[in-house]
């Protein structure tokens, strides 16, 4: 980990000013992603604004009738929410599906939004990663892909987005506010929020130099059945093989969100659309693009599966 | 002491102490912090200072150069010592992969300096300077491939990598039912929860060192031939290790990094290593690839039984001995084994929690399972067919005591197994539930130990030996093992073990350590009963130690008053004849587990496991259940999860650290039954005992993989069974 | 089966004592230690901590973790360092009553924190309810997860007494219940690779006053 100075930022405007004016400058709120990527030198900030007093730790309702999510809301405090868990069940069982109580206690919204990959490749420092430094290349491809994406890579990248709290939030419409370093605010819906790998898999959100997180907000409850299903080696603490965070109305109808399998939250209108015909032709859509190496090929026939036993579910 | 003949009854039968279920005697420091590990002596009075490793960026070549400037000049840095500072040095007698020194890289993250600076903080930064050159040669990474080039070993610890017995090849073509199958274990990992940390002092030429060690003197021995120091001038000490399970055997990296370092830095210092840096750096259990061929007549009777095994190391390594217990196991006239050596360039594969046994099993009671099924016959009663009580390949040797029947037998009973069906046949909601059976086998080492007993003045009985407890219950095994002998409630004995100012002992591993351990303090004990009764005047033979004090006819003295003030001591290590010649000592049990696979998902998750073992006297049931249900745990990691994944174009363990390499979590393990067999072995020791430890791990692997095969009626043979194996084959869902 | 009195009275020992009250909390009192950027920052930083009662100021790189503090600073070594990266729960320590991985959070973050550790709860002779039964139980081997485990397993209770729901919660709009299901999940994030889940389980249940 490199030195760097520390301070703590009084105010939403002055973080992203604060953090505008330099490029080695990081945000650190729970700090659970950050630090362990800082002690590997991934991230190698030489200061960071400490914005755990600012404030943004609410979760109240909006004009719309649906929620504001402060940035700094802890993932057991959204969680345990009482709104969160009678009208927006799937992000609070999303979230439960994650890390561990400890991790939870920590871990911020923004945080976890903001998480960066967990491919093995881009932890290892002596192996080539396009994410951690841009043409480097992709010492993945061809090497151990298990628990790789499977749809919307890239020759340059095939990391997954590791988060279970985003495949909710991706299937619930939320939209990313934030604020710019010029002080302007603007509000992202979260399908834009996270970007494709590409050419540039450095590159992983939206957000502009200095531009702070401040809150998610989620539409007006949409009743229906509310699932997550995360699918794992162990039973707990792990990251998903494939997770489906599904909204099912009692037409068959419905929102659906897979977590596991790209570079971000994978969600299709078109997909969506098959959801009262069934799991297959609702993951055949899901997957039509699908890129799978010999390894994580399963992964196609898992999200079908998954997504089956979701709508059983919801069913029954 | 020679342990020459079967015991006959001794001071150890009254079984006061001894056998009763004794709460460990360092449990209240382990569950307030108390308990020091390597990496926390704390000498308020010593300025310590830190060392953090680099690794070896490639995984096999030499370094062409090394730029140390920057790290030196960083903040705080003390010294920056590098393999080519330190030069070619001779590695220790029980490493096979060099630990630091010389220009080449034999493995990934194979050490290549260490930096030293005030802080830890530092010293992790300034490790992140240093620049190396590499000239990168191709190596050998994929065990499928290198398998085609593997070598027969002269011998394999001992033993000759073949044997063979009969006409295999003709019973096999011969008998009316036979079975061929091919299974793969893959390379697992120790994973202890304390990473490998030590803290190095030097006083000119003397050295004292803090580790984390489960052989203090195979340690001691090899880190003086690696620093080329004598022997004599190591005070080695690991009173209290987190964890080992083989990866703390043998001298690692972290010693020699932190001797080095401190020498260079003129100051103590710290060195633990990252956790992502050990499954590269360090020791890991070698994958293997098996093949099991299995003969029988139509009544179950094995005519034919073969296992060959093949796996890899660096070169002058050893192979993994997963035929091993093939030899043993079960009856069948017509036999062969047979294990090969692949050269492959990852870290050095060493051994992990029954070396040999552990992976042997999970492929041969898969066999004993699908040939059960063939059969048609219960997978119980298949293996009660050919129980055998002899050395089916030397005949003329009994086993000392086997009870594999009735483990199996009660195991059943207690655990429900006539409620079996046939495969794919129960459902329970989304879960498809399955029963799964194995047996255990491990064979019972016996290895010198040498043990120092005092009593003082109070009538305080301190016992002193090598002896490590690395989470097996020493302290407490020993503690009664020395009250017993001496007649004393286990709150007068102290026991102070690992620290190599003291005898040597067995040390921990091979399931030996409790066994043979606490026979090295039976033999100095019984040398300090004979002390104290030449002191008093007593026939030693004649004397009893009881209720604290010793008695010899009508005469009885507190042992407290036979000390005097000047105390008595004794001190003897047990030597083992060749009993182990003439009778096979092996352990037995038998592993029950029940599953349930997500039909949807293939998630295979455990709902039941009971282990029935029998393991000669136990010398404490809580901490040998203990010992048992940890087995069984890391069995459920090695059957579901546990993999180290190969990059074979890469050259490395991909998933190295506790994030990709999934062990067992709370979440994944059910209330866990244990039962012991009531059983002595007078051929073991005195002690009676044999070992429990790794015996508990041998055969759950293959239980849970039966279990998921009768849920499913999905056949695995490569391990671990990770739901991508089993989705294939479950009814569609959507 | 033991009194769950006593998880009542595990609380305020944790919480309650002279020092923290005359210890001023926190941001605005920070703010004298933040420096604006662009001026010559230090890498080191002043930090006062309430550690296990007692109040402590100690002066830290930046870099230092909330472990490290725990471990070197203040040479309480009873909070493990496993793998330092949040994946095995070895340094799990209560910081403000939260449970939360020592190791992923840096000292100068908990300027005037309260934080319980291991050696907080109970001493040799003096051992803490959970403490007391995981001896009992045999709930550990090699000890080194041990105190993550024993701080978890606390936090844990009180979380599912606070309606704090879980991953296995089937019905999440009400409150969870005190089973075996619902500890083993919780307790999760504490690996223990000697495998004493079984015992650990049976020490907390015991320490929780239900049954399986």
């Amino acid at each position: 980990m490199r030195a760097f100075t520390y301070e703590r930022a009084s105010s939403v405007e002055a973080a992203a000013k604060a953090a505008a004016s330099n490029s080695q400058a990081r945000f650190i709120a729970g700090g659970t992603n950050l630090l362990d990527l800082m002690k590997l030198e991934i991230e190698t900030p030489t200061h960071l604004i400490d914005i755990n007093g600012l404030g943004v730790d609410k979760i109240e309702g909006t004009q719309e009738g649906g929620v504001r999510i402060g940035a700094l809301v802890r993932n057991t405090d959204l969680a345990a929410h009482e709104t969160i868990r009678r009208d927006y069940g799937l992000l609070s069982r999303a979230l439960l599906a994650g890390a561990s109580g400890q991790l939870r206690n920590k871990a911020t919204t923004a945080g976890n939004l903001l998480q960066r990959t967990r491919c093995p490749y881009f932890y290892d420092t002596n192996q080539p990663c396009n994410k951690r430094q841009q043409g480097s290349g992709c010492s993945a491809i061809g090497g151990f892909t298990r628990q790789h994406a499977v749809v919307g890579t890239s020759d340059a990248c095939i990391a997954t987005h590791p988060s279970d709290m985003a495949v909710a939030m991706r299937a619930l419409d939320a939209v990313v506010e934030t604020v710019k370093a010029d002080g302007s605010r603007r509000s992202v819906p979260i399908e834009d929020f996270h970007r494709l790998p590409g050419d540039t898999p450095h590159i992983e959100t939206v957000l502009e130099a200095g531009e702070v997180v401040t809150a998610v907000t989620l539409p007006p409850p949409v009743g229906g059945k509310q699932i997550y299903r995360k699918v794992r080696d162990r039973a707990s603490y792990a990251f998903a093989l494939v997770s489906v965070g599904a909204v099912i109305q009692s037409d068959g109808t419905g929102q659906v969100a897979v977590g596991g399998i790209a570079h971000k939250p994978w969600r299709i209108a078109t997909a969506e659309a098959e959801l009262p015909r069934g799991a297959k032709s609702t993951a055949d859509a899901l997957l039509a693009d699908a890129r799978p190496t010999e390894q994580n090929r399963f992964k196609i026939d898992l999200v079908r599966r998954t997504l089956g036993a979701v709508l059983t579910e919801a069913r029954g | 002491m020679q342990f020459d003949k079967p015991a006959t009854t001794n001071p150890i039968d009254r079984l006061k102490v001894v056998g009763q279920p004794v709460h460990r005697i360092d449990g209240q420091l382990k569950a307030t912090g108390r308990a020091k590990y390597a990496y926390e002596w704390h000498d308020p009075n010593v300025p310590y200072v830190y060392g953090y490793p680099v690794g070896a960026a490639i995984a096999k070549g030499h370094i062409v150069s090394m730029d140390v400037s920057a790290a030196k000049e960083a903040p705080g840095v003390l010294a920056v010592v590098t393999a080519l500072d330190v030069g070619e040095r001779k590695k220790g007698k029980f490493n096979t992969a060099k630990l630091f020194g010389g220009s080449e890289i034999q493995h990934y993250h194979q050490a290549v300096a260490v930096v030293v600076a005030e802080t830890f903080e530092q010293a992790r930064a300034a490790a992140a300077l240093v620049r190396v050159e590499y000239a990168e040669e191709i190596g050998a990474f994929d065990l499928k491939d290198a398998m085609k080039t593997a070598i027969k070993p002269k011998d394999v610890g001992g033993a000759p990598p073949d044997t063979a017995v009969g006409d295999f090849d003709g019973a096999f073509k011969a008998a009316p039912v036979s079975f061929d199958a091919t299974y793969t274990t893959p390379d697992q990992s120790h994973s202890m929860m304390e990473p490998h940390a030590s803290i190095a002092v030097w006083d000119g030429e003397a050295l004292t060192i803090w580790t984390s060690a489960q052989m203090i003197d195979w340690w001691r021995s090899d880190l003086a031939t690696t620093l080329d120091v004598e022997k004599e001038k190591i005070h080695l000490m690991s009173p209290f290790i987190g964890g080992g399970f083989g990866g703390k055997l043998f001298l690692r990296a972290d010693a020699v990094l932190a001797a080095f370092g401190a020498k260079a830095a003129r100051r103590p210092v710290k060195v633990a290593l990252p956790r992502p840096f050990m499954v590269n750096n360090t020791t890991h259990r070698p994958a293997t690839i098996q093949r099991v061929r299995i003969a029988a007549e139509h009544t179950g009777k094995i005519t034919a039984i073969g296992h060959e095994s093949w796996s890899g190391d660096l070169p002058g390594g050893q192979l993994e001995t997963a035929a091993m217990q093939t030899r043993l196991l079960y009856a069948g006239e017509n036999r062969m084994t047979a294990m090969r050596l692949a050269t492959l360039d990852l870290a050095e594969g060493n051994a992990m929690r029954a070396p040999g046994e552990a992976p042997g099993m999970m492929a041969l009671e898969i066999a004993m399972d699908e040939m059960a099924e063939k059969l048609d016959i219960d997978p119980v009663e298949f293996r009660i067919i050919n129980d055998t009580q002899v050395d089916p390949e030397k005949p003329e040797r009994p086993f000392s005591h086997r009870d594999l029947v009735s483990c199996l037998r009660l195991g059943a009973e207690r655990f429900g197994w006539s409620d079996r069906g046939r495969p794919a046949s129960r459902r329970e909601g989304n879960w498809l539930i399955g029963l799964g059976v194995a047996a255990a086998f491990r064979n019972n080492l016996l290895v010198p130990s040498a043990a120092r007993v005092r009593l003082d003045h109070e009538g305080v009985i301190t016992v002193e030996t090598d002896m490590t407890d690395i989470g097996t219950g020493s302290y407490t095994i020993i503690a009664q093992t020395a009250a017993e002998m001496m007649g004393v409630p286990i709150e007068k004995v102290v026991v102070r073990l690992g620290d190599s100012r003291f005898p040597v002992s067995a040390g921990s591993g091979g399931q030996f350590g409790a066994n043979c351990s606490t026979t090295g303090v039976y033999a100095a004990c019984v040398k300090l009963r004979e002390a104290i009764a030449q002191k008093l005047g007593f026939n030693s033979e004649d004397a009893t130690f009881e209720n604290g004090e010793v008695r010899s006819g009508n005469r009885s003295v507190p042992l407290a008053e036979a000390a005097g003030s000047e105390g008595l001591a004794g001190e003897d290590t047990v030597e083992w004849a060749k009993l182990a010649d003439s009778h096979q000592q092996s352990t037995f049990g038998a592993h029950f587990v029940e599953v349930g696979v997500d039909i949807a998902t293939g998630e295979s998750r455990i709902r039941r496991m009971l282990a029935v073992c029998a393991a000669g006297r136990i010398l404490n049931p809580i901490t040998a259940r203990s010992q048992v249900v940890g087995a069984m745990t890391m069995g459920v990691g090695s059957a579901l999860s546990e993999e180290l994944a190969v990059d074979v174009g890469r050259g490395f363990f991909v998933n190295h650290d506790l994030a990709g390499y999934e062990v067992p979590v709370h979440a994944d393990i059910p209330h866990q039954e244990v039962i012991f067999m009531d059983e002595t072995d007078p051929y073991s020791s005195p002690m009676k005992a044999k070992g429990i430890a790794e015996l508990g791990l041998c055969g759950v692997s293959a239980a849970i993989a039966n279990a998921i095969y009768n849920a499913t009626g999905v056949r695995v043979r490569e391990y671990p069974i990770t739901l991508d194996k089993l989705i294939g084959g479950l009814p569609d869902v959507t | 089966m033991a009194s769950p009195i006593h998880l009542e009275l595990s609380r305020p020992q944790l919480l309650i004592s002279s020092v923290v009250t005359s210890v001023v909390t926190g941001t605005a009192a920070e703010a004298a230690t933040a420096q604006s950027p662009g001026a010559e920052m230090p890498q080191n930083s002043k930090v006062s901590m309430i550690v296990n009662d007692e109040r402590h100021e100690i002066e830290v790189d930046n870099r230092t973790s909330l472990l490290d503090a725990l471990r070197e600073h203040l040479r309480l070594t009873g909070t493990k360092k496993g793998c330092d990266h949040g994946q095995c729960g070895a340094c799990t320590v209560m910081v403000e009553g939260r449970r939360i991985n020592s190791c992923l959070t840096l000292a100068v973050m908990h300027q005037g924190d309260e934080i319980t550790t291991i050696e907080g709860l109970g001493e040799p002779g003096n051992l803490h309810p959970m403490q007391a039964a995981f001896v009992k139980h045999d709930g550990f081997q090699c000890g080194y997860c041990t105190p993550g485990q024993i701080c978890s397993a606390v936090a844990v209770l009180e979380e599912i007494k606070a309606g704090i729901p879980s991953h296995v919660t089937s019905d999440i709009t009400a409150a969870a219940p005190l089973t075996t299901t619902e500890i083993r999940e919780r307790m999760s994030g504490n690996i223990c690779r000697c495998g004493a889940y079984s015992n650990i389980m049976d020490a907390i249940v015991e320490v929780a006053g239900t049954r399986a």
